[in-house]
Parts: structure tokens; sequence; C-alpha cells
């Protein structure tokens, strides 16, 4: 096991590897998230009290699911860079890094859109947004960070030392809707072993969460490459890729 | 089943959804595109560097 992965920390074998899967991460996610819509906005009965005004839940929840999946991917990618000093590990958390951030601003702005017509507000300083808002403002600072240095090294450890401080934020996001007396929805998907959605409603919902975790999965390895190529671009296996036609 | 009508609605709330998934279609679309334009921007800039300077020009 530990050969595999070492064999992957090394650069060109996860910039060739990243070369030839990215394509099907990416035609994979886009056709499960057009079954997860067609399921989500056609097949769904409407709620009860929303009507079909709840399916901005089909990208509001994955969208902030994958804002925090994304922040553990950076926390860990930044242990193991500073730990372990993986330069790779340092690539992989500056490309996850956009991605995240874009995933927050779209759970603020999808649950903003859905807070208007049923709390009658775009915004309320509730524990869940206010938590998510700071996440967001935690992958901006860590992308302004990494790019603050002339030497990319001390970029990417001084953003890495950012993501571990900051990484608190998640279980907070995760429990705030039951630490605290929030407006925002309390634990619906998975409570406990069961949940309190209905099939039918919830089905279109993890098939919308698996086509967002490949799309992550795809376009964070394209962005691991060019982050390994802007890093890499003195050596030779860089080299050797240019001059190949 | 429901008619396209009713779709398109979304049950009144139409003003809500839509542009919701407008916005997620170009925020994902953006970071869809973006890092290939960007990949091979670079590989492109990195063929026309000078061959093998020793150090970045």
């Amino acid at each position: 096991m530990f050969t595999w992965f070492h064999k992957l920390a090394s650069p060109p074998y996860f910039y060739l590897l990243a070369e030839r899967l990215v394509p099907w991460f990416a035609w994979a996610s886009l056709l499960i998230i057009l079954a997860g819509l067609y399921g989500g906005l056609w097949l769904a009965p409407p709620d009860y009290q929303q009507g079909d005004g709840f399916r901005i839940i089909y990208i509001h929840v994955p969208s902030a699911w994958m804002s925090m999946f994304a922040y553990a991917v950076m926390a860990v990618a930044a242990a193991i860079g500073l730990i372990w000093r993986m330069k790779l590990a340092h690539a992989v958390s500056a490309a996850a890094a956009p991605l995240g951030a874009s995933f927050a601003f779209l759970a603020l702005v999808t649950g903003s859109l859905w807070g208007k017509p049923m709390w009658g507000t775009y915004w309320v300083w509730d524990a869940r947004l206010t938590s998510e808002l700071i996440l967001l403002f935690l992958y901006v600072g860590y992308i302004a960070l990494n790019q603050a240095f002339e030497d990319q090294r001390t970029g990417d450890r001084a953003s890495a030392i950012l993501t571990l401080v900051g990484s608190v934020n998640l279980p907070i996001i995760h429990y705030s809707v039951q630490w605290w007396n929030t407006l925002h929805q309390g634990p619906t998907v998975f409570v406990g072993t069961g949940s309190d959605i209905a099939p039918g409603m919830l089905v279109p919902l993890l098939v919308m969460i698996a086509g967002f975790m490949l799309y992550f999965a795809a376009f964070v390895m394209k962005r691991i490459q060019v982050e390994v190529l802007r890093r890499e671009r003195n050596t030779n296996w860089v080299q050797e890729l240019i001059d190949k036609p | 089943m429901k008619s396209w009508h009713e779709f398109i609605s979304m049950g009144g709330y139409a003003a809500f959804v839509w542009p919701a998934y407008g916005i997620a279609l170009v925020v994902l679309a953006v970071n869809a595109l973006l890092p290939g334009r960007r990949q091979r921007q670079l590989l492109r800039e990195l063929r026309q560097r000078a061959p093998r300077p020793g150090q970045t020009p």
C-alpha cells in the first residue's frame, strides 16, 4: 500500500495519471448530475409546505457538503505537506481552494435564494450561515496567502498553517444546527442511522452529491496538474513533457 | 404528469429556483473550463521559453 502511495506522491506520476483520469471523472460527473437534476427537478414530489421551492436543495446541499469536503481535503493535504514536506500535497491544497471557495459561495447564494421565499430574508446572522461565510473567508484568505510570497514554498507553508488553524470551523459548521437555536434546518438527510427526508426526494439528492464529488475529483486533479507544472517548471520531467510533440 | 408550464413556474418559486440553478451552472462551468485553459497556456509559455536556461527567465 505504501509504495503505491509513495509512487502517487511523485509529481510526474500523478501528472500523467491525472491526464488519463480527468476526462472519465468529468464525463461521469456530467451524466450523474444530469440524472440527479432530472430526478430532483422533475420526478421528486413537491414539498407539502414549500411546494417546488424546496428543489433548490439539489444544488444547495451538494454545494454545502462539497465546501466542507474540499476544506477537509485541504486540511489533510496541509498536514501531509508540512509534516513530510511533500510538494505535491501543497499543490493539492492550492488546487482544492478555488473549488472549495466556489462551493462555499454557491452554498451561500443558493441558500440565500431559498431563504428569501421561505424565511422572508436573503440573510440572517444564523450560526450555520455565519460559519459557512467564515469558511468562504478562510478559502479566500488561503488563496491570497498562498500567492503572497516570492518563494512558492513559503506561500505553501504559510497557507497550510492557516488551513490547519481554520479547520476548527468544520465541526462548528456541521454541529451549528444542534449547538445553537438556528433558523437553518436541522439535521435531515442523515439523522442517526435513518433519514427524515422522503426517499423520492432523498435519492436524487444522493445522486447529486455523488455527481458533485466526481466533478470535484475531475477538476481538482486538473488544477493539481497546473499547480504541479507551475512548481516544477524547471525540472527535467517537465522539460521532457514539453519536448514531446 | 406535470405540465411543462408547471415545471417552468416551479409552483410560483421560479424567481428563486431558476436563478439559483443559473448561478450554479455558471460557477460550475467556469471551474470546469478555466483549469484546462490555464494548463494549455502554461505549457505554451514553457515551450516558448529559451531552451533550458539555468534560472527561470
